[in-house]
Protein backbone atom coordinates (compact mmCIF):
# COMPACT_ATOMS: atom_id res chain seq x y z
CA UNK A 1 0.00 0.00 0.00
CA UNK A 2 1.17 3.37 -1.04
CA UNK A 3 1.47 5.66 1.55
CA UNK A 4 -1.52 8.14 2.05
CA UNK A 5 -0.78 11.48 -0.15
CA UNK A 6 -1.76 13.31 3.24
CA UNK A 7 1.92 12.66 4.40
CA UNK A 8 4.06 13.95 1.58
CA UNK A 9 5.00 17.51 2.42
CA UNK A 10 5.01 19.11 -0.81
CA UNK A 11 6.05 22.90 -0.75
CA UNK A 12 3.83 23.50 2.56
CA UNK A 13 6.27 24.83 4.87
CA UNK A 14 3.79 23.47 7.81
CA UNK A 15 3.93 20.32 6.25
CA UNK A 16 7.58 20.39 6.14
CA UNK A 17 8.20 21.25 9.59
CA UNK A 18 5.59 18.87 11.02
CA UNK A 19 7.77 15.61 9.39
CA UNK A 20 10.76 17.08 10.08
CA UNK A 21 9.74 16.94 14.11
CA UNK A 22 8.84 13.59 13.99
CA UNK A 23 11.83 12.57 12.82
CA UNK A 24 13.54 14.72 15.32
CA UNK A 25 11.52 13.14 17.99
CA UNK A 26 12.25 9.57 17.18
CA UNK A 27 15.84 10.56 16.82
CA UNK A 28 15.63 11.62 20.35
CA UNK A 29 14.06 8.89 21.67
CA UNK A 30 16.34 6.14 20.20
CA UNK A 31 19.14 8.29 22.08
CA UNK A 32 17.35 8.79 24.90
CA UNK A 33 16.62 4.63 24.79
CA UNK A 34 20.09 4.24 23.96
CA UNK A 35 20.94 6.21 27.25
CA UNK A 36 18.80 4.09 29.07
CA UNK A 37 20.14 0.70 27.81
CA UNK A 38 23.12 1.89 29.02
CA UNK A 39 22.60 2.47 32.38
CA UNK A 40 20.40 -0.31 32.89
CA UNK A 41 23.27 -2.69 31.58
CA UNK A 42 25.83 -0.60 34.09
CA UNK A 43 23.22 -0.85 37.04
CA UNK A 44 21.23 -3.86 36.30
CA UNK A 45 18.83 -3.09 39.14
CA UNK A 46 18.23 0.73 38.49
CA UNK A 47 14.58 0.24 36.45
CA UNK A 48 13.43 -2.40 39.30
CA UNK A 49 10.99 -0.59 41.54
CA UNK A 50 9.41 0.48 38.07
CA UNK A 51 9.93 -2.98 36.49
CA UNK A 52 8.05 -4.50 40.30
CA UNK A 53 5.35 -1.65 40.10
CA UNK A 54 4.61 -3.15 36.56
CA UNK A 55 5.01 -7.06 37.73
CA UNK A 56 2.49 -6.76 40.54
CA UNK A 57 -0.15 -5.32 38.38
CA UNK A 58 0.09 -8.12 36.00
CA UNK A 59 0.55 -11.16 38.40
CA UNK A 60 -3.34 -11.25 39.08
CA UNK A 61 -3.25 -12.54 35.63
CA UNK A 62 -0.19 -14.51 35.69
CA UNK A 63 -1.80 -15.83 38.83
CA UNK A 64 -5.17 -17.36 36.74
CA UNK A 65 -2.56 -18.32 33.71
CA UNK A 66 -0.65 -20.41 36.05
CA UNK A 67 -3.91 -22.19 37.23
CA UNK A 68 -4.75 -23.01 33.99
CA UNK A 69 -1.79 -24.16 32.64
CA UNK A 70 -1.56 -26.40 35.71
CA UNK A 71 -4.78 -27.60 34.78
CA UNK A 72 -4.14 -28.23 30.84
CA UNK A 73 -1.33 -29.69 31.55
CA UNK A 74 -2.47 -32.52 33.91
CA UNK A 75 -4.98 -33.19 31.09
CA UNK A 76 -2.26 -33.72 28.44
CA UNK A 77 0.00 -35.74 31.06
CA UNK A 78 -3.03 -37.70 31.52
CA UNK A 79 -4.03 -38.30 28.13
CA UNK A 80 0.26 -39.57 27.28
CA UNK A 81 -0.03 -41.72 29.76
CA UNK A 82 -2.93 -43.80 28.48
CA UNK A 83 -1.06 -43.81 24.99
CA UNK A 84 2.09 -45.33 26.68
CA UNK A 85 0.34 -47.61 29.44
CA UNK A 86 1.58 -50.83 28.22
CA UNK A 87 4.95 -49.96 27.61
CA UNK A 88 5.68 -48.23 30.70
CA UNK A 89 3.96 -50.75 32.69
CA UNK A 90 6.70 -53.16 32.21
CA UNK A 91 8.89 -50.54 32.58
CA UNK A 92 7.82 -49.45 35.98
CA UNK A 93 7.71 -53.26 36.91
CA UNK A 94 11.44 -53.87 36.46
CA UNK A 95 11.69 -50.07 38.10
CA UNK A 96 10.21 -50.94 41.36
CA UNK A 97 12.11 -54.20 41.85
CA UNK A 98 15.37 -51.90 41.33
CA UNK A 99 13.95 -49.33 43.71
CA UNK A 100 13.13 -51.89 46.90
CA UNK A 101 16.68 -52.75 46.18
CA UNK A 102 17.79 -49.57 46.78
CA UNK A 103 15.40 -48.26 49.61
CA UNK A 104 17.02 -51.23 51.50
CA UNK A 105 20.43 -49.80 51.08
CA UNK A 106 18.91 -46.40 51.75
CA UNK A 107 17.42 -47.11 55.25
CA UNK A 108 21.63 -48.74 55.61
CA UNK A 109 22.69 -45.78 54.95
CA UNK A 110 20.13 -43.47 56.95
CA UNK A 111 20.54 -45.11 59.93
CA UNK A 112 24.53 -45.16 59.53
CA UNK A 113 24.09 -41.47 59.16
CA UNK A 114 21.74 -41.08 61.98
CA UNK A 115 24.46 -43.00 64.43
CA UNK A 116 27.41 -40.87 63.06
CA UNK A 117 25.27 -37.76 63.48
CA UNK A 118 24.66 -38.44 66.72
CA UNK A 119 28.61 -39.14 67.50
CA UNK A 120 28.71 -35.53 65.91
CA UNK A 121 25.67 -33.87 68.22
CA UNK A 122 23.69 -32.10 65.29
CA UNK A 123 20.88 -31.33 65.44
CA UNK A 124 19.32 -31.12 61.91
CA UNK A 125 17.37 -27.95 61.98
CA UNK A 126 14.37 -28.20 59.53
CA UNK A 127 14.24 -25.17 57.07
CA UNK A 128 11.09 -23.65 57.00
CA UNK A 129 10.11 -22.16 53.41
CA UNK A 130 9.25 -18.28 53.60
CA UNK A 131 6.59 -18.68 51.08
CA UNK A 132 4.95 -21.25 49.24
CA UNK A 133 3.78 -20.26 45.63
CA UNK A 134 2.92 -20.60 41.85
CA UNK A 135 5.30 -19.53 38.69
CA UNK A 136 3.24 -16.84 37.61
CA UNK A 137 5.60 -15.62 34.21
CA UNK A 138 8.76 -16.02 32.20
CA UNK A 139 11.03 -13.96 29.89
CA UNK A 140 9.59 -16.16 27.16
CA UNK A 141 10.63 -13.63 24.30
CA UNK A 142 13.98 -12.60 25.66
CA UNK A 143 17.49 -14.25 25.45
CA UNK A 144 17.59 -13.58 29.60
CA UNK A 145 15.86 -16.80 31.61
CA UNK A 146 13.58 -15.05 34.45
CA UNK A 147 10.88 -16.01 35.89
CA UNK A 148 8.21 -14.28 38.25
CA UNK A 149 6.94 -15.54 41.25
CA UNK A 150 3.74 -14.73 43.01
CA UNK A 151 5.24 -13.78 46.72
CA UNK A 152 6.80 -10.34 47.05
CA UNK A 153 8.24 -8.29 50.21
CA UNK A 154 5.03 -8.83 52.03
CA UNK A 155 5.17 -11.96 51.97
CA UNK A 156 9.08 -11.73 53.74
CA UNK A 157 10.75 -12.77 50.49
CA UNK A 158 14.36 -10.85 50.14
CA UNK A 159 17.11 -10.47 47.55
CA UNK A 160 19.13 -13.34 46.77
CA UNK A 161 16.76 -16.00 48.92
CA UNK A 162 17.12 -19.47 46.68
CA UNK A 163 13.98 -20.83 45.01
CA UNK A 164 13.33 -24.54 44.64
CA UNK A 165 10.63 -27.29 43.77
CA UNK A 166 9.85 -30.64 45.40
CA UNK A 167 12.45 -32.16 43.01
CA UNK A 168 15.35 -29.48 43.18
CA UNK A 169 16.97 -25.87 43.06
CA UNK A 170 15.28 -23.57 40.54
CA UNK A 171 16.94 -20.42 41.11
CA UNK A 172 17.69 -17.09 43.32
CA UNK A 173 15.38 -14.26 43.99
CA UNK A 174 16.99 -11.11 42.09
CA UNK A 175 14.43 -8.57 42.42
CA UNK A 176 11.43 -7.61 45.07
CA UNK A 177 8.32 -6.30 44.33
CA UNK A 178 5.64 -5.66 46.90
CA UNK A 179 3.57 -9.09 45.70
CA UNK A 180 5.78 -10.61 43.01
CA UNK A 181 9.14 -11.30 42.71
CA UNK A 182 12.06 -11.57 39.63
CA UNK A 183 13.95 -14.82 39.97
CA UNK A 184 17.06 -15.90 38.20
CA UNK A 185 17.00 -19.03 36.52
CA UNK A 186 19.42 -21.80 36.74
CA UNK A 187 19.59 -22.01 32.98
CA UNK A 188 20.21 -17.94 32.64
CA UNK A 189 23.87 -17.58 31.09
CA UNK A 190 24.25 -15.08 34.13
CA UNK A 191 23.54 -17.80 36.91
CA UNK A 192 26.70 -19.76 38.40
CA UNK A 193 26.07 -22.23 41.70
CA UNK A 194 28.33 -24.38 43.81
CA UNK A 195 27.57 -27.61 43.29
CA UNK A 196 29.01 -31.47 44.63
CA UNK A 197 29.00 -35.14 43.07
CA UNK A 198 26.05 -36.68 45.45
CA UNK A 199 28.31 -39.61 45.21
CA UNK A 200 31.12 -37.79 46.85
CA UNK A 201 33.19 -34.58 47.26
CA UNK A 202 34.07 -33.82 43.62
CA UNK A 203 33.69 -30.15 43.60
CA UNK A 204 32.35 -27.84 40.65
CA UNK A 205 30.55 -24.70 39.13
CA UNK A 206 27.26 -25.15 37.53
CA UNK A 207 26.92 -22.22 35.17
CA UNK A 208 23.57 -21.61 32.93
CA UNK A 209 24.21 -21.86 28.98
CA UNK A 210 21.51 -20.00 28.23
CA UNK A 211 20.14 -23.32 26.06
CA UNK A 212 18.56 -25.02 29.02
CA UNK A 213 21.31 -26.60 29.83
CA UNK A 214 24.29 -26.04 32.77
CA UNK A 215 27.63 -26.14 31.79
CA UNK A 216 29.77 -28.09 35.12
CA UNK A 217 33.08 -26.41 35.64
CA UNK A 218 35.50 -28.52 37.69
CA UNK A 219 37.51 -26.29 40.48
CA UNK A 220 39.89 -29.08 40.74
CA UNK A 221 41.41 -29.47 37.10
CA UNK A 222 43.10 -33.09 35.81
CA UNK A 223 41.80 -36.05 34.96
CA UNK A 224 37.85 -35.66 34.91
CA UNK A 225 36.52 -37.93 37.81
CA UNK A 226 32.96 -37.44 36.62
CA UNK A 227 30.82 -39.84 34.66
CA UNK A 228 27.59 -39.11 32.26
CA UNK A 229 24.59 -39.72 34.70
CA UNK A 230 26.18 -38.56 37.92
CA UNK A 231 23.77 -36.37 40.09
CA UNK A 232 25.04 -32.77 41.13
CA UNK A 233 23.72 -31.31 44.04
CA UNK A 234 24.34 -27.65 45.64
CA UNK A 235 27.55 -27.85 47.82
CA UNK A 236 26.29 -24.91 50.35
CA UNK A 237 29.62 -22.71 49.67
CA UNK A 238 28.98 -19.55 48.78
CA UNK A 239 26.56 -19.46 51.92
CA UNK A 240 22.80 -18.89 49.92
CA UNK A 241 21.98 -22.50 49.24
CA UNK A 242 21.71 -25.25 51.65
CA UNK A 243 23.87 -27.96 50.90
CA UNK A 244 22.62 -31.22 49.76
CA UNK A 245 19.42 -30.16 46.96
CA UNK A 246 19.64 -31.72 43.26
CA UNK A 247 20.71 -29.60 40.74
CA UNK A 248 21.24 -31.30 37.33
CA UNK A 249 21.88 -35.04 35.99
CA UNK A 250 25.25 -34.86 33.85
CA UNK A 251 24.92 -36.03 30.35
CA UNK A 252 28.16 -35.21 28.26
CA UNK A 253 31.79 -35.20 29.13
CA UNK A 254 33.79 -32.38 28.55
CA UNK A 255 37.67 -31.36 29.48
CA UNK A 256 36.76 -29.48 32.08
CA UNK A 257 33.92 -31.36 33.52
CA UNK A 258 30.43 -31.68 31.43
CA UNK A 259 27.37 -30.43 30.46
CA UNK A 260 24.10 -31.16 33.16
CA UNK A 261 20.24 -31.50 32.57
CA UNK A 262 18.66 -29.95 34.81
CA UNK A 263 16.66 -32.11 37.59
CA UNK A 264 14.09 -29.30 38.43
CA UNK A 265 11.84 -28.64 35.10
CA UNK A 266 10.23 -24.90 36.07
CA UNK A 267 7.71 -25.34 33.54
CA UNK A 268 6.95 -28.87 34.68
CA UNK A 269 6.89 -27.47 38.54
CA UNK A 270 3.63 -26.46 40.09
CA UNK A 271 4.60 -25.00 43.32
CA UNK A 272 7.96 -23.63 44.69
CA UNK A 273 9.01 -22.57 48.13
CA UNK A 274 10.99 -19.30 48.33
CA UNK A 275 13.90 -20.35 51.08
CA UNK A 276 15.89 -18.50 53.88
CA UNK A 277 19.54 -18.13 52.80
CA UNK A 278 21.23 -20.48 54.57
CA UNK A 279 24.22 -18.87 56.09
CA UNK A 280 23.61 -14.84 55.77
CA UNK A 281 27.07 -14.38 57.74
CA UNK A 282 28.85 -16.22 55.09
CA UNK A 283 27.07 -14.33 52.17
CA UNK A 284 28.17 -10.96 54.15
CA UNK A 285 31.50 -12.01 54.30
CA UNK A 286 32.02 -12.63 50.90
CA UNK A 287 30.60 -9.85 49.65
CA UNK A 288 33.07 -7.67 47.47
CA UNK A 289 34.22 -4.10 49.08
CA UNK A 290 32.54 -2.73 46.11
CA UNK A 291 29.44 -4.68 46.64
CA UNK A 292 29.41 -3.65 49.79
CA UNK A 293 29.48 -0.07 49.09
CA UNK A 294 26.22 0.24 46.95
CA UNK A 295 24.85 -2.17 49.48
CA UNK A 296 24.91 0.49 52.10
CA UNK A 297 23.96 2.91 49.25
CA UNK A 298 21.09 1.02 49.12
CA UNK A 299 20.42 -1.13 51.82
CA UNK A 300 19.74 -4.33 49.88
CA UNK A 301 22.45 -4.95 47.92
CA UNK A 302 22.27 -7.19 44.54
CA UNK A 303 22.76 -10.44 44.63
CA UNK A 304 26.62 -11.22 43.38
CA UNK A 305 27.47 -14.44 41.41
CA UNK A 306 27.75 -17.01 43.95
CA UNK A 307 31.30 -17.52 43.08
CA UNK A 308 32.64 -14.70 44.93
CA UNK B 1 -44.13 5.60 -6.23
CA UNK B 2 -42.98 2.45 -5.19
CA UNK B 3 -41.36 1.94 -2.14
CA UNK B 4 -37.66 0.86 -1.53
CA UNK B 5 -37.19 -2.48 0.59
CA UNK B 6 -35.89 -1.43 4.18
CA UNK B 7 -32.72 -3.89 3.95
CA UNK B 8 -31.72 -1.87 0.41
CA UNK B 9 -29.84 0.33 1.78
CA UNK B 10 -27.94 -1.14 4.70
CA UNK B 11 -25.14 -3.56 5.29
CA UNK B 12 -24.35 -6.02 8.20
CA UNK B 13 -23.67 -3.14 10.86
CA UNK B 14 -27.11 -1.35 10.04
CA UNK B 15 -28.10 1.55 7.66
CA UNK B 16 -25.27 2.60 5.35
CA UNK B 17 -26.09 6.31 5.57
CA UNK B 18 -25.55 8.80 8.44
CA UNK B 19 -22.85 6.72 10.59
CA UNK B 20 -19.40 7.34 12.06
CA UNK B 21 -16.49 5.53 13.60
CA UNK B 22 -15.52 5.78 16.93
CA UNK B 23 -12.81 8.70 17.17
CA UNK B 24 -11.56 6.63 20.49
CA UNK B 25 -11.50 3.34 19.25
CA UNK B 26 -10.05 4.38 15.67
CA UNK B 27 -7.42 5.86 17.39
CA UNK B 28 -6.88 3.05 20.39
CA UNK B 29 -6.81 0.18 18.76
CA UNK B 30 -3.65 0.18 17.43
CA UNK B 31 -1.83 1.36 20.73
CA UNK B 32 -3.55 -1.39 22.57
CA UNK B 33 -3.47 -4.26 21.03
CA UNK B 34 0.06 -3.96 20.38
CA UNK B 35 0.35 -3.45 24.35
CA UNK B 36 -1.43 -6.40 24.51
CA UNK B 37 0.74 -8.18 22.44
CA UNK B 38 3.99 -7.43 24.37
CA UNK B 39 2.41 -8.72 27.64
CA UNK B 40 1.38 -11.72 26.13
CA UNK B 41 4.99 -13.92 26.70
CA UNK B 42 4.88 -12.98 29.84
CA UNK B 43 2.08 -15.33 30.98
CA UNK B 44 4.17 -17.95 29.11
CA UNK B 45 6.83 -20.08 30.96
CA UNK B 46 9.92 -20.18 28.98
CA UNK B 47 12.24 -21.71 31.35
CA UNK B 48 14.76 -23.51 28.99
CA UNK B 49 14.89 -21.47 25.65
CA UNK B 50 13.38 -18.24 24.39
CA UNK B 51 10.39 -19.49 22.49
CA UNK B 52 8.17 -17.11 21.67
CA UNK B 53 8.87 -14.36 19.01
CA UNK B 54 8.45 -10.56 20.45
CA UNK B 55 4.70 -10.82 19.63
CA UNK B 56 4.91 -6.91 20.67
CA UNK B 57 7.51 -5.66 18.17
CA UNK B 58 5.59 -7.84 15.27
CA UNK B 59 2.46 -6.25 16.08
CA UNK B 60 4.55 -2.86 16.38
CA UNK B 61 5.92 -3.48 12.49
CA UNK B 62 2.78 -5.11 11.31
CA UNK B 63 0.74 -1.60 11.95
CA UNK B 64 3.70 0.55 11.17
CA UNK B 65 3.80 -1.51 7.52
CA UNK B 66 -0.02 -1.92 7.12
CA UNK B 67 -1.32 1.34 7.77
CA UNK B 68 1.82 3.48 7.41
CA UNK B 69 1.18 7.24 9.03
CA UNK B 70 -0.82 6.08 11.67
CA UNK B 71 1.64 5.46 14.11
CA UNK B 72 3.90 8.65 14.83
CA UNK B 73 7.46 8.65 14.09
CA UNK B 74 8.22 8.60 17.96
CA UNK B 75 5.52 6.19 18.80
CA UNK B 76 8.36 3.14 19.69
CA UNK B 77 9.39 5.49 22.90
CA UNK B 78 6.33 4.74 24.74
CA UNK B 79 5.54 1.47 22.96
CA UNK B 80 9.11 0.18 23.26
CA UNK B 81 9.47 1.13 27.29
CA UNK B 82 5.94 -0.96 28.08
CA UNK B 83 7.41 -3.66 26.56
CA UNK B 84 10.83 -3.47 28.15
CA UNK B 85 8.73 -3.50 31.49
CA UNK B 86 7.49 -6.91 30.81
CA UNK B 87 9.89 -8.82 28.31
CA UNK B 88 13.15 -9.45 30.87
CA UNK B 89 15.58 -7.34 28.53
CA UNK B 90 17.24 -4.17 30.31
CA UNK B 91 15.33 -1.55 30.39
CA UNK B 92 15.55 0.51 27.13
CA UNK B 93 16.42 -2.11 24.58
CA UNK B 94 13.10 -1.64 22.82
CA UNK B 95 12.95 2.26 23.32
CA UNK B 96 15.59 1.92 21.13
CA UNK B 97 15.50 -0.75 18.73
CA UNK B 98 11.61 0.12 17.95
CA UNK B 99 12.25 4.11 17.35
CA UNK B 100 15.16 3.18 15.00
CA UNK B 101 13.17 0.73 13.33
CA UNK B 102 10.20 3.39 12.96
CA UNK B 103 12.94 5.36 11.29
CA UNK B 104 14.10 3.01 8.69
CA UNK B 105 10.71 1.69 7.94
CA UNK B 106 10.13 5.71 6.92
CA UNK B 107 13.44 5.40 5.01
CA UNK B 108 12.74 1.95 3.34
CA UNK B 109 8.85 3.31 2.43
CA UNK B 110 10.26 6.95 1.38
CA UNK B 111 12.36 4.73 -1.32
CA UNK B 112 10.10 2.18 -2.20
CA UNK B 113 6.26 3.56 -1.60
CA UNK B 114 4.50 1.09 -3.72
CA UNK B 115 4.53 -2.00 -1.77
CA UNK B 116 2.93 -5.55 -2.02
CA UNK B 117 2.38 -8.42 0.58
CA UNK B 118 6.04 -10.20 -0.13
CA UNK B 119 7.37 -7.61 0.13
CA UNK B 120 5.92 -6.33 3.36
CA UNK B 121 6.36 -9.61 4.76
CA UNK B 122 10.04 -9.49 3.29
CA UNK B 123 10.80 -6.27 5.45
CA UNK B 124 8.79 -7.51 8.83
CA UNK B 125 10.74 -10.62 8.42
CA UNK B 126 14.50 -9.33 8.40
CA UNK B 127 13.10 -7.19 10.58
CA UNK B 128 12.11 -9.69 13.48
CA UNK B 129 15.08 -11.53 12.51
CA UNK B 130 17.31 -8.81 12.90
CA UNK B 131 15.29 -7.39 16.14
CA UNK B 132 15.62 -11.00 17.92
CA UNK B 133 19.51 -11.33 17.35
CA UNK B 134 20.21 -7.33 18.09
CA UNK B 135 17.94 -7.78 21.62
CA UNK B 136 20.11 -11.00 22.44
CA UNK B 137 23.64 -8.92 22.10
CA UNK B 138 22.24 -6.41 24.39
CA UNK B 139 20.18 -8.81 26.56
CA UNK B 140 23.39 -8.27 28.88
CA UNK B 141 24.27 -11.81 28.89
CA UNK B 142 27.69 -12.66 27.48
CA UNK B 143 27.76 -14.23 23.98
CA UNK B 144 28.33 -17.62 23.13
CA UNK B 145 27.74 -19.82 20.28
CA UNK B 146 25.21 -21.67 22.15
CA UNK B 147 22.64 -18.55 22.32
CA UNK B 148 23.09 -18.02 18.48
CA UNK B 149 21.09 -21.46 18.11
CA UNK B 150 19.01 -20.85 20.75
CA UNK B 151 17.56 -17.77 19.02
CA UNK B 152 16.99 -19.78 15.92
CA UNK B 153 13.62 -21.37 16.24
CA UNK B 154 12.53 -17.98 17.99
CA UNK B 155 14.03 -16.16 14.26
CA UNK B 156 11.48 -19.15 12.16
CA UNK B 157 8.04 -18.48 14.01
CA UNK B 158 8.72 -14.64 13.88
CA UNK B 159 9.26 -15.00 10.39
CA UNK B 160 6.17 -17.68 9.75
CA UNK B 161 3.82 -15.43 12.22
CA UNK B 162 3.62 -12.22 9.77
CA UNK B 163 0.89 -13.36 7.56
CA UNK B 164 -1.28 -14.57 10.46
CA UNK B 165 0.01 -10.69 12.16
CA UNK B 166 -1.28 -9.15 8.57
CA UNK B 167 -4.49 -11.09 8.77
CA UNK B 168 -5.04 -10.09 12.68
CA UNK B 169 -4.43 -6.92 11.81
CA UNK B 170 -6.84 -6.62 8.55
CA UNK B 171 -9.37 -7.58 11.43
CA UNK B 172 -8.49 -5.79 13.66
CA UNK B 173 -8.47 -2.12 11.30
CA UNK B 174 -11.83 -2.67 10.34
CA UNK B 175 -13.21 -3.08 13.88
CA UNK B 176 -11.58 0.35 14.38
CA UNK B 177 -13.24 1.90 11.65
CA UNK B 178 -16.47 0.19 12.01
CA UNK B 179 -19.34 2.16 12.22
CA UNK B 180 -20.40 3.11 15.73
CA UNK B 181 -22.49 6.52 15.86
CA UNK B 182 -25.53 7.51 13.93
CA UNK B 183 -25.01 11.31 12.86
CA UNK B 184 -28.44 13.47 13.06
Amino acid sequence: MAPPSSRRSGFSKKAQYSVFTGYLLATLGALVGLGLLALSLWQPQAFAPLRGAAQDVVSPAGRAAALTRSGSGGVWDTITAYWNAGQQNAELREEVEIARIRLAEAEAVAAENERLRALLALAEGEIMPVATTRLIGSSATSSRRFAYIGAGRVDGVEVGMPVRSARGVVGRVLEVARASSRILLLTDSESVLPVRRASDNTVAFAEGRGDGFLRIRLINLGLNPLEEGDVLVTSGAGGYYRPGVAVAVLTELTPDGGIARLVADPSATDFVSVEPIYEPVAVGASLTPQTERISADEEQSAAPGAAD
Amino acid sequence: MERLSPSARSDRYGSRINREQSPWRALSVPYLTIMVASLLPFLVLADVLPLIPPLGFLMFLGWRIMRPGLLPLWAGVPLGAFDDLYSGQPFGSAVLLWSIAMIVLELIEARFPWRGFWQDWFTAGLGASLYILIAMLVSGAPFTPEMLVTILPQIILAILLYPFTAQLIAGLDRFRLSRSRRVG
